[in-house]
């Protein structure tokens, strides 16, 4: 008798656990207590004391320090000009790997993306090890050093999206731009560029935050002299300075806030321009 | 023409740039020179001392025993949340879909951080012991695979054919066995990918691991990070190079086998059927 109205209970909790709607309860909880928790914290750390009340001491002490405002500002330096050489070299080289008069098998697209599956830490010491071959070492240049090694590891990152939008490159309207007397410049300018702006967002979206907020490439290639964002947060991690730490971090969300509201409205501005042809 | 020629040196010049600080250590991994540029003989040592080296074979054994664990918990968890989600109201939709791209656009270091906060939080108020272990370092590499397997699968739930299911019950399927015949099949290719993808994740990860982890637990990427900070770097780790890149290159042969097979494949199935 007992087992049987166990069986029961267990079909009825099968029942319930079955509804596919149900299914994502455990993924929620995960969210909840793994995601949006750990956020709410640092947002509470950043603006409390050691002793846990409320208090603007790490906003203060990070806006007095003159290192740190210099990180922030070595940070997006960095960032900016390591996205914009990657889109300077990655913008031309997804294009031609695109076009099919030029490049007609897909395996080259693959070995550029295969790096990515070397272990990370891996290659920056690889970059290191020929960097200090040729004489460019942390000691001498570690802003060259550094600035090289983001690009090795970010090129990656650039040209896959910008492949696949190339990809969708509305031919006709390129050849049509040509045959109404467009020369090259005017064709590129007016026809192809606009066509790949969504590439471009989301090329600069996969390097500019991560450059920030890098950590191993930095710490390696400058042989510890260029203190990034990323840089920062893990020192204060590692004097357990929960407080300043979650401020640095909180900024950082801030920025990706921010980023992501702006490419949200581009977005939305490219779908008013199509929509209204 | 002219084009055609500049585009094609312009594509093979970034590729050989791009691999050479690889092709150089592989070079290199076989003479026993403390430096990359010097050489003092061909010798497979380095290789020797690579499999003699205790710390490097824990390292590999941790990464992969924590990479599956992560993939196959971040999977699961993924595929189950990515299904219930698809049918849920559009609001609770929106905020699943929502809350799963805060990792993927956030910035790692922020993620590892705030996991870190969290941790310390709980061990301080709440648990008062030491909760830095294997499962902090776990629940750490989830939080960075499950959105992944999340964003693979919901497509395919999206291209599934709704009255399958349907069919499925009104046939006398009870509704796990029409989950597991009918939609699990279904939504396959992309519970595959996304799990790749986590395996992919997890091996590569270096921060959220070094927040995460205990002290004296160490992945490949930390042990390795440890390790090449101080001068000089050792020489094994051009032998661990070599090995990695040569992974690397059976896996790239290998899809582009798969892939070549399924166009053929694809080809002569269509064929057929116009035949």
């Amino acid at each position: 008798m007992k087992s049987n109205s166990g069986a029961t209970t267990l079909k009825k909790f099968s029942l319930f656990a079955l509804k596919r709607k149900n299914l994502c309860i455990p993924y929620g909880v995960f969210l909840v207590l793994f995601i949006i928790i750990p956020i709410l914290l640092i947002v509470f750390y950043a603006f409390t004391d050691t002793n846990g009340y409320f208090s603007f001491e790490s906003l203060v002490n990070f806006f007095t320090t003159w290192t740190k405002i210099n990180v922030l500002f070595v940070s997006i330096f960095i960032a900016l000009l390591t996205t914009l050489i990657c889109l300077l070299i990655g913008y031309p080289l997804a294009y031609f790997l695109a076009d099919k008069k030029i490049n007609k098998n897909a395996v080259l697209v693959t070995l550029f993306i295969a790096p990515m599956w070397i272990n990370f830490v891996l290659r920056t010491g690889a970059t290191r090890d020929l960097l200090t071959w040729l004489g460019i070492n942390g000691g001498n240049h570690p802003y060259l050093a550094t600035l090289i090694g983001m690009v090795y590891n970010y090129l990656p990152f650039v040209i896959l999206p910008l492949y696949t939008t190339m990809l969708k490159l509305d031919k006709s309207q390129i050849e049509a731009a040509a045959d109404l007397g467009a020369n090259p410049f005017q064709v590129f300018t007016k026809s192809i560029f606009p066509q790949t702006i969504p590439g471009i967002i989301s090329a600069v979206l996969m390097t500019f935050m991560p450059t920030m907020s890098s950590y191993v490439i930095s710490d390696l290639l400058s042989e510890g002299k260029i203190t990034l964002f990323g840089n920062y947060i893990y020192l204060d991690f590692s004097q357990a300075m929960w407080n300043d730490g979650s401020f640095m971090a909180l900024i950082m969300l801030v920025i990706v806030g921010i980023s992501m509201f702006l490419t949200r409205g581009v977005e939305k501005e490219q779908g008013r321009g199509s929509g209204l042809w | 023409m002219v084009k055609k020629i500049f585009g094609q040196t312009y594509i093979w010049l970034i590729l050989i740039f791009m691999y050479l600080p690889v092709l150089i250590l592989i070079a290199f991994s076989f003479t026993s020179a403390t430096y990359v540029g010097q050489w003092s003989g061909f010798t497979f040592d380095l290789y020797s001392a690579l499999f003699k080296n205790k710390a490097i074979m824990t390292a590999l054994g941790n990464t992969v025993l924590l990479a599956l664990s992560a993939a196959i918990v971040s999977t699961i968890l993924g595929t189950s949340g990515a299904i219930g989600a698809f049918y849920l109201k559009k609001g609770w939709r929106k905020a699943f879909d929502n809350v799963t791209q805060i990792p993927i656009v956030n910035a790692e270091i922020v993620m590892a951080l705030s996991l870190t906060v969290l941790f310390v939080f709980l061990q301080d108020y709440v648990f008062h012991t030491q909760l830095f272990s294997f499962w902090t370092l776990l629940i750490g590499h989830c939080v960075l695979c499950v959105p992944f397997v999340y964003i693979s699968v919901k497509p395919k739930l999206q291209q599934m054919d709704p009255a399958l299911y349907e069919a499925a019950l009104d046939l006398g399927c009870t509704p796990s066995r029409a989950l597991r015949k009918v939609m699990i099949p279904e939504i396959l290719p992309g519970i595959l990918s996304g799990f790749l993808l986590a395996i992919t994740l997890s091996l590569d990860d270096f921060i959220i691991t070094m927040f995460t982890k205990e002290s004296s637990f160490e992945t490949l990427s930390t042990l390795i990070q440890k390790t090449i900070k101080r001068w000089p770097v050792p020489p094994e780790m051009r032998a661990l190079t070599t090995i990695i890149f040569g992974c690397v290159v059976i896996a790239v042969i290998g899809i582009t086998a798969y892939q070549y097979y399924q166009s053929k494949h694809k080809k002569t199935h269509a064929q057929g059927r116009v035949g």
